[in-house]
């Protein structure tokens, strides 16, 4: 195939005006260097061999290639999430909720929350221990255990849960647990912070708790069994550790409710909340 | 590393003569007549002994932990001469193993200092001499790549003089070696961003900011949109000034370094970015900077305000001060802190130092999208389609969808600095390119990551958990497109070779070493391929611990 005659010239007029040319003004008739475009050879076969085994003992550059090569130390973290005083209509009480975690792409988690009125015995504590592993850049599947030291007889339950980082950056958590007595429950928790200012952080944060059947020893009802909203503003003294004030409020539904009343308790309750968040 | 309570008290002493010497480093410099180079003790010659042990840098009143060359932060400079050959021993007087690596340098790649890549490393206790012909000039730098050693100091500059006197020699120089040091280990800022990416951003956007209006915020909707993909748009940098600690020639800024010139007379900056972290705005205000080198190769001269350089990059600029004193400011490319040194005619003297600028933010177009404004359409931002090769797991946060050619760009936060700003596009070698051919075939590189876990990598997989080296053939003319998947700016490093940057200069396309990449952006270098293994990898070096690496094997064909 033949070149058409001027573009031809021009290529000749081109190389015979390069020497003296200006340096770096490219011509597009024929590119020179850098302006040109790569060819499409065939890349060679991806070898593993090592070429400094020709130079450095073999056994010595092997360790330090299976140095180089190993797997990051596992991180590790535990945060607190909840532990606070909460201020209500009855008696005093306080909550806690937190976790820890070791690994990267594979994680051990370990998850604790109760609550209780101060000077009594606890009404509700649990440990959970799981297998986290990261399933997109911003969720985790879980799989793992809980038991539940209150109330009493305690309950084992097996776990299973997505948690993760929502569009809008909503932390959320949904877990379904089944108990050693076959029964369903699940929980959903969302939070968001919004920042103030640098320091001075507001989360709002939901959490509903459902049930797939009425349990009548444990006083919920199939369905909604509670509802709780809360809003906290924290002072980050640092990122690791945040006091915070705020309020929740609480709704038992439906059939749960009515087990509430039954024993004399509201349906609702409300309460000004102090605590700590933080990790380390 | 272990500390241990005795190493530790030889530590405190040893800073305590460390200090000592900042005193008289910075404050009472003698002049003793060009040429100068001040700063760390300068070695020269073709046998030199390093040693690196525990040392101190002095930050704020306060000794730093560091990892010392000769006991100094940083190490001495090496001042070469080209055609010459070199016999360096290095004597290993840590607990752990160590290495240097010749940053720049076109040497056989077994002394090219990598362990487990180029050699087994110096044991503790051990010595190395690594042995090899000086065939360049430049400005260039040495640095350990041993665990995060760099991090806590062991690094150096590396001069090389030309076999022949330049023409009109500039006889007035300094080096400036812009580094980062924290009092924190970087095991632990690692730790800490495993837990918690955000951890260092102490500017991120607020509520005040949204309501204040003005550049430091978002609108709304754009806030919105960018919640809604879970990105952050004030993610500039991992690691900040609220860890770090901006050192010039090791010293910071209250030290005041001073580099001493006669009114007149022009003087040579050798600018080298040690930071293990950080990107620098380096400008000198009321003094024009003429770069007449970048990563130590020889540029047509280009008169510019500012220059932003990555971790790894080498700029020469040349600057004719007049009779009074100028401050060096290197602001970090997220305006969280800043290295400040002076240029003066007698010791004592200061300048302003110029506040730092708001905080920048990134944009759509660091996003890898190409129009401007908050409109979103179908674009998708994390389509396998548009990078078959990436494995799309858990540490892929986004494909640029439409990554752009940036080499046009000034760098992150300066496209309205409102003067010069030094882009890719404004170098061109002073001499031919050594290899006109074109390229026989293209790679392309995909850099990925996820902030939200701190995961780096290339192509979807950390170094660590797929070993697939880039394979080439020895001689063979290669084109290396780099695609910038990750809301970051990477410098990427090939050991061993200078390529020609591909940004329209045809013959006289601008060598380097070390390229950055920005955010959503791509760009290309041409290569020869040279024998033997070669790292590969961004120069932020917590990225490169996370797996953002590879092998180049060059093979004969």
């Amino acid at each position: 195939m033949r070149a058409p005659a001027p573009l031809g010239l021009l290529a000749l007029l081109a190389l015979l005006a390069l020497p003296q040319g200006a340096l770096a003004d490219p011509d597009p008739a024929s590119p020179a260097g850098t302006d040109q475009s790569p060819g499409s050879a065939e890349a060679p076969p991806v070898v593993h061999d090592r070429a400094a085994d020709r130079f450095w003992p073999a056994a010595a550059m092997a360790a330090a290639e299976q140095a180089m090569m190993a797997p990051a130390p596992p991180y590790a973290a535990m945060k607190v999430d909840l532990a606070e005083y909460q201020l209500g209509a009855g008696a005093d009480r306080w909550r806690w909720e937190g976790e820890g975690w070791a690994g990267d792409v594979n994680r051990l988690l370990l998850r604790t929350r109760g609550e209780g009125a101060v000077g009594r015995r606890l009404d509700e504590a649990e440990v959970e221990a799981a297998y986290a592993r990261a399933i997109s850049p911003w969720w985790n599947l879980e799989a793992g255990v809980r038991q539940d030291i209150r109330p009493t007889p305690a309950r084992s339950h097996a776990m299973l849960a997505a948690e993760g980082m929502a569009p809008y950056l909503f932390d959320v958590l949904a877990a379904a647990y089944l108990s050693d007595r076959g029964q369903l429950t699940g929980r959903i928790e969302a939070s968001v912070d919004q920042r103030l200012t640098r320091r001075l952080v507001l989360q709002p944060r939901m959490e509903l708790n459902l049930s797939a059947q009425d349990m009548p020893a444990e006083r919920l009802g199939a369905g909604l069994t509670s509802a709780e909203l809360g809003l906290r503003l924290r002072f980050e003294i640092t990122r690791r550790f945040a006091p915070y004030v705020g309020a929740a409020w609480t709704w038992r539904s439906g059939r749960t409710a009515a087990y509430a009343r039954a024993e004399g308790e509201g349906a609702a309750a409300r309460s000004l909340v102090l605590g700590v968040k933080g990790w380390f | 590393m272990k500390w241990p309570d005795v190493a530790r008290r030889a530590l405190l002493r040893g800073g305590a003569l460390a200090g000592g010497g900042v005193l008289v480093g910075g404050g009472a410099r003698a002049f003793s007549g060009p040429p100068v180079v001040s700063g760390p003790p300068v070695l020269s010659g073709e046998a030199i002994t390093l040693r690196i042990g525990r040392g101190a840098v002095a930050m704020g009143g306060r000794m730093a932990r560091a990892v010392a060359i000769n006991g100094s932060v940083p190490g001495p400079v090496l001042r070469l001469r080209q055609g010459q050959m070199l016999r360096l021993t290095v004597v290993n007087e840590l607990a752990e193993e160590t290495s240097l690596h010749w940053h720049g340098l076109e040497l056989p790649f077994q002394m090219d200092g990598v362990p487990g890549v180029s050699f087994p490393g110096i044991a503790p206790g051990a010595s190395f001499t690594y042995a090899f012909p000086i065939t360049q000039s430049g400005t260039y730098w040495y640095h350990s790549h041993s665990g995060l050693q760099e991090m806590m100091g062991c690094y150096g500059a590396l001069v090389i003089d030309p076999a022949e006197p330049e023409p009109e020699p500039v006889l007035r120089e300094h080096v400036l070696l812009f580094s980062d040091h924290s009092f924190v280990d970087p095991a632990r800022i690692l730790a800490r961003l495993k837990a918690d990416p955000g951890y260092y951003n102490h500017q991120p956007q607020t509520l005040a900011d949204l309501l204040a209006g003005g550049k430091q915020a978002q609108p709304l909707g754009q806030r919105l949109a960018w919640a809604r993909m879970r990105m952050d748009p004030t993610d500039i940098a991992d690691v900040t000034g609220s860890v770090l600690h901006y050192l010039v020639n090791g010293h910071d800024a209250a030290d005041n370094w001073t580099g001493l010139f006669t009114p007149g007379e022009a003087v040579r900056l050798r600018c080298i970015n040690a930071a293990a972290m950080t990107f620098f705005n380096l400008r000198i205000p009321d003094l024009p900077l003429e770069v007449v080198a970048a990563d130590g190769q020889a540029v047509q001269p280009v008169v510019v305000d500012e220059f932003q350089f990555g971790s790894g990059e080498t700029y020469d600029v040349i600057v004719r001060p007049g009779p009074r004193a100028y401050t060096i400011a290197a602001e970090t490319m997220d305006r969280s802190g800043m290295a400040c040194a002076t240029l003066a005619p007698a010791a004592g003297m200061k300048a302003a130092v110029p506040p730092l600028r708001p905080r920048p933010l990134l944009t759509m177009k660091d996003m890898g999208m190409a129009m401007s404004g908050g409109a979103m359409g179908p674009m998708k931002m994390r389509d396998g389609a548009n990078a078959p090769q990436v494995a799309l797991g858990p540490g892929v946060e986004m494909i640029s969808p439409m990554p752009q050619d940036r080499s046009g760009d000034p760098g992150i936060g300066l496209d309205q600095a409102g003067h010069r700003v030094l882009t890719y596009r404004d170098l061109l070698a002073a001499a031919p390119n050594p290899d006109p051919r074109a390229p026989e075939r293209e790679i392309e590189v995909h850099l990925t990551g996820a902030m939200n876990r701190y995961m780096w990598s290339i192509d979807g997989r950390r170094m660590q958990e797929a070993h697939e080296p880039i394979p080439m053939r020895k001689g063979e003319r290669l084109r290396m497109t780099l695609v910038n998947d990750t809301m970051m700016a990477h410098p990427i490093h090939l050991h061993g070779h200078l390529f020609e940057l591909v940004t329209g200069h045809g013959t006289h396309a601008p060598r380097k070493h070390t390229v950055n990449v920005l955010p959503g952006g791509r760009i290309s270098f041409d290569m020869t391929a040279r024998p033997g293994d070669w790292a590969f990898h961004c120069h932020l070096f917590l990225h490169m611990a996370m797996g953002m690496m590879r092998i180049v094997k060059v093979r004969p064909a």
